[in-house]
C-alpha cells in the first residue's frame, strides 16, 4: 500500500509540475476580462465590426502577443511594436522613418495605431482596405520586417505555446495566416482613444477644462482645419495634396500608385491629429519636426501643383497668435489613458 | 410422383422469389432520375498554342513573334456554375487556384452536382470584388499562395512570369501579374464555356471537363502584346486591363463526358 502510494506520487508529482510549468507559460498572467468595441457617445459606425471575427479575450491576447512578438521579422529584431509604441500612441517616436531589418529606412513615417477599427483604408497611401489585411505588408515589405508570410506562419505555428494560444482562441490547433490576422485584428481593432482633455471638455466632464487659448484654438481648428481633420475621429479619410513639395529623390507618388491615376498625385490619407503631440515627427515623410511647424505650413510653406487640395492651395490665412493657439488646442489631444491603458501593453516576460 | 411435386413446387417456388426480386428492382429506363448528385471533375490543361506548356525548358513564340519561355503560370478559377437543362448547379465556396508548377492543384471535383444534363460551365478568371475586401481568407486565397498584393489589397487573377530575348528588360524577364477587383480597374472575368457535347450527371458515372488554358491567348486578342514594350504589368490600370481582356479568351473546353 505504501509503495503505492509512493510511485502514485512519483508519477503524479512530475505531472503536477510539468503541467503547472505550461500553465505558467500558456496563460496569460493577467486575469480574463471582458474585451469589447466600445463605440464612444456620437461617434460614427465604425468601419471594422467584428462581423466575422468573433471578438473575445482569448483573441485578444493572442493578437497582442502577436503584435509584440519579433519573429515577425527576418531576423527577430523588430516586432510591430517597435514601430509603434504605446508612449507615441503606437507610431514611432522621434523617427521621421522607421529603420526595420538591418536598419533598412522605410519610406514614410510610421502612424499613430489609435482608432483603427474606424479606418475604412490604411497606409498613408489607403492600398489596403481591412484591417485583417494590414499586417502582412509590413511583415513582406523587405525594408520593413522581410519575412515571407509562408515563414511567419511556419514559425509560429512551431510553437507549442502559440498552438494553446490558437486553441484557445479558435478550437482547434490549426494556426494559418487568417487566423493570425484575425487575432491581430482583434487587439488593434479595440485600441480607442477617447478620453483625451478635449472629450471631457466634450462631454462636459471635470478635467475637460480650456483656457482661452485652447478655446480660441478650437474656434479657429474648426474654422480653418476640421473640414479635412473632421471630429471626432479627427480625419476624414479622404486622400489630399496638403501641398507638400514634392521630394526630389525618390518622389512618393502617395495614392496615386494604388489608384495608376494621375489626378491621385502626392495625395495620401488625412491622418488624425488625435494624440498629435506625442507622435511627432508629421507628414507622411516626417519631415516636419513640430507642431509649430506643422501649422506653419499651411500658413506659408503650401507648394502647389496641380493636385494640391484647393483648401489649402492659397495657404491658410493665420496670425502668429492663432497659430499659437491652435498648437495649444492640438496638444489637448492627447489622451494618457489610452497610452497608459494596460490592456495594450506587451505582456509581461 | 411425390418427388416430381415436390421438385416442382420448390422450382415454382424459386421462379416465384426470384420474379418478385425482379419486380422490386426493375432497370431504370430513365437515364436521369428525379433526385441524387453525381461527380464532375474540372481538369485543367495549361497550353502555349497547341503545345503543352512546360516550365523553364520551352521556348514558344507569341502572336507578336516573339520568342518565349515560361517560368510561372498560376491564376484563379472561382464562382464555378454548371448550366443544365433543369437548373444551375453553383458550387459553394468556390475558389481554386491553379498553378501550373503544382499537378495536384490542375483538377477540382464538383462532388454534388444534380442528376441533369448540362451544356456549359460558367466561370470567373480571378476572385470576385467581394473577397478582395472581405479581410483575411484561408484555403485558396490564404495570401501564403503568393497570389496576393500585399501593398494594394487584392488578389492576383493571373500570374505569368518568364523570359523572353525580345523582352524590354535588362534582365530579358517578363513579369505579368494582373489584379485590380474594383470598377475600371477590374481584371477579373466572368466566361461561359460551352461543351463539345452535352453532359449527363447521373448515377453512370462521373463526368470530366478538359479545359484547356492557353498561355499566348493573354497576349494575342483582342491586344497583341509585344515583349519589347509591355514587359511588366504589375498594377492596375490599363495594361492590367488588357491583359484580362485577352484572357477572358484563353479557356476553351476540349472535352466533356465520362
Amino acid at each position: 500500500m505504501k509503495k503505492a502510494i509512493i510511485s502514485g506520487i512519483c508519477i503524479l508529482l512530475p505531472l503536477v509540475i510539468w503541467t503547472a510549468g505550461c500553465k505558467k507559460e500558456t496563460i496569460d498572467p493577467r486575469t480574463w476580462e471582458p474585451v469589447a468595441l466600445n463605440v464612444p457617445k456620437g461617434w460614427p459606425e465604425p468601419a471594422y465590426t467584428f462581423a466575422n471575427n468573433k471578438l473575445t479575450w482569448e483573441g485578444f491576447t493572442l493578437g497582442r502577443k502577436l503584435f509584440y512578438d519579433v519573429r515577425f521579422s527576418r531576423d527577430s529584431t523588430v516586432s510591430c511594436g517597435s514601430c509603434h509604441q504605446q508612449f507615441a500612441s503606437f507610431a514611432h517616436a522621434g523617427h521621421d522613418l522607421s529603420h526595420g531589418v538591418d536598419d533598412r529606412l522605410g519610406t514614410r513615417n510610421s502612424p499613430s495605431l489609435a482608432n483603427m477599427a474606424w479606418h475604412s483604408s490604411f497606409f498613408w497611401d489607403g492600398g489596403v482596405n481591412n484591417l485583417e489585411n494590414q499586417p502582412i505588408n509590413p511583415i513582406q515589405n523587405p525594408l520593413e520586417m522581410d519575412l515571407p508570410i509562408t515563414e511567419a506562419v511556419n514559425r509560429i505555428a512551431a510553437d507549442a505555446v502559440y498552438k494553446a494560444h490558437f486553441k484557445r482562441a479558435f478550437g482547434d490547433e490549426t494556426i494559418n495566416s487568417q487566423r493570425i490576422f484575425k487575432a491581430m485584428a482583434q487587439f488593434m481593432g479595440i485600441m480607442v482613444s477617447a478620453d483625451s482633455r478635449y472629450d471631457k471638455h466634450e462631454r462636459n466632464e471635470t478635467g475637460g477644462t480650456f483656457d482661452t487659448h485652447e478655446e480660441r484654438g478650437l474656434t479657429l481648428f474648426r474654422q480653418h482645419c476640421a473640414a479635412c481633420h473632421k471630429e471626432p475621429l479627427f480625419s476624414d479619410f479622404s486622400f489630399r495634396n496638403n501641398g507638400l513639395a514634392p521630394a526630389i529623390v525618390m518622389t512618393d507618388s502617395g495614392r496615386a500608385r494604388i489608384t495608376g491615376d494621375m489626378a491621385d498625385m502626392y495625395k495620401f490619407k488625412v491622418p488624425s491629429l488625435r494624440n498629435i503631440a506625442i507622435t511627432q515627427p508629421y507628414m507622411h515623410d516626417g519631415r516636419v519636426r513640430t507642431l509649430e511647424d506643422a501649422v506653419e505650413h499651411y500658413r506659408t510653406g503650401v507648394y502647389a501643383t496641380v493636385t494640391t487640395d484647393p483648401l489649402v492651395k492659397d495657404g491658410i490665412n493665420l496670425t502668429d497668435d492663432d497659430k499659437k493657439d491652435i498648437v495649444a488646442f492640438l496638444k489637448t489631444l492627447t489622451d494618457s489613458t489610452f497610452i497608459n491603458n494596460p490592456l495594450f501593453a506587451e505582456p509581461g516576460q | 410422383m411425390k418427388k416430381t411435386i415436390q421438385t416442382l413446387f420448390a422450382a415454382l417456388m424459386v421462379s416465384a422469389i426470384m420474379t418478385s426480386c425482379e419486380k422490386k428492382d426493375p432497370p431504370s429506363p430513365d437515364p436521369v432520375p428525379e433526385d441524387g448528385t453525381g461527380k464532375v471533375k474540372l481538369e485543367f490543361a495549361n497550353k502555349v498554342g497547341s503545345s503543352n506548356l512546360s516550365l523553364n525548358d520551352q521556348s514558344y513564340v507569341n502572336e507578336h513573334g516573339d520568342t518565349f519561355k515560361v517560368s510561372i503560370f498560376d491564376y484563379y478559377i472561382t464562382n464555378v456554375k454548371l448550366n443544365g437543362a433543369k437548373g444551375t448547379y453553383t458550387e459553394s465556396e468556390s475558389y481554386h487556384l491553379i498553378k501550373q508548377e503544382d499537378a495536384t492543384s490542375l483538377s477540382f471535383d464538383l462532388s454534388d452536382v444534380p442528376y441533369d444534363t448540362y451544356t456549359s460551365v460558367t466561370l470567373m478568371i480571378g476572385v470576385d470584388s467581394l473577397r478582395n475586401v472581405s479581410g483575411a481568407q484561408s484555403g485558396a486565397l490564404d495570401p501564403a499562395h503568393g497570389m496576393f498584393w500585399t501593398w494594394s489589397t487584392g488578389y492576383i487573377m493571373v500570374k505569368m512570369e518568364g523570359t523572353s530575348p525580345q523582352s524590354g528588360a535588362s534582365n530579358k524577364g517578363l513579369i505579368y501579374h494582373a489584379a485590380g477587383f474594383a470598377g475600371a480597374n477590374a481584371t477579373q472575368r466572368t466566361v461561359t464555356l460551352t461543351f463539345p457535347t452535352a453532359i449527363t450527371v447521373s448515377k453512370s458515372g462521373d463526368n470530366h471537363v478538359h479545359i484547356d488554358a492557353d498561355v499566348n491567348a493573354m497576349f494575342k486578342s483582342p491586344n497583341v502584346i509585344d515583349f519589347a514594350s509591355h514587359y511588366t504589368i504589375n498594377s492596375v490600370g490599363t495594361n492590367a486591363k488588357m491583359l484580362a481582356d485577352n484572357y477572358a479568351n484563353m479557356l476553351t473546353v476540349s472535352y466533356a463526358g465520362l
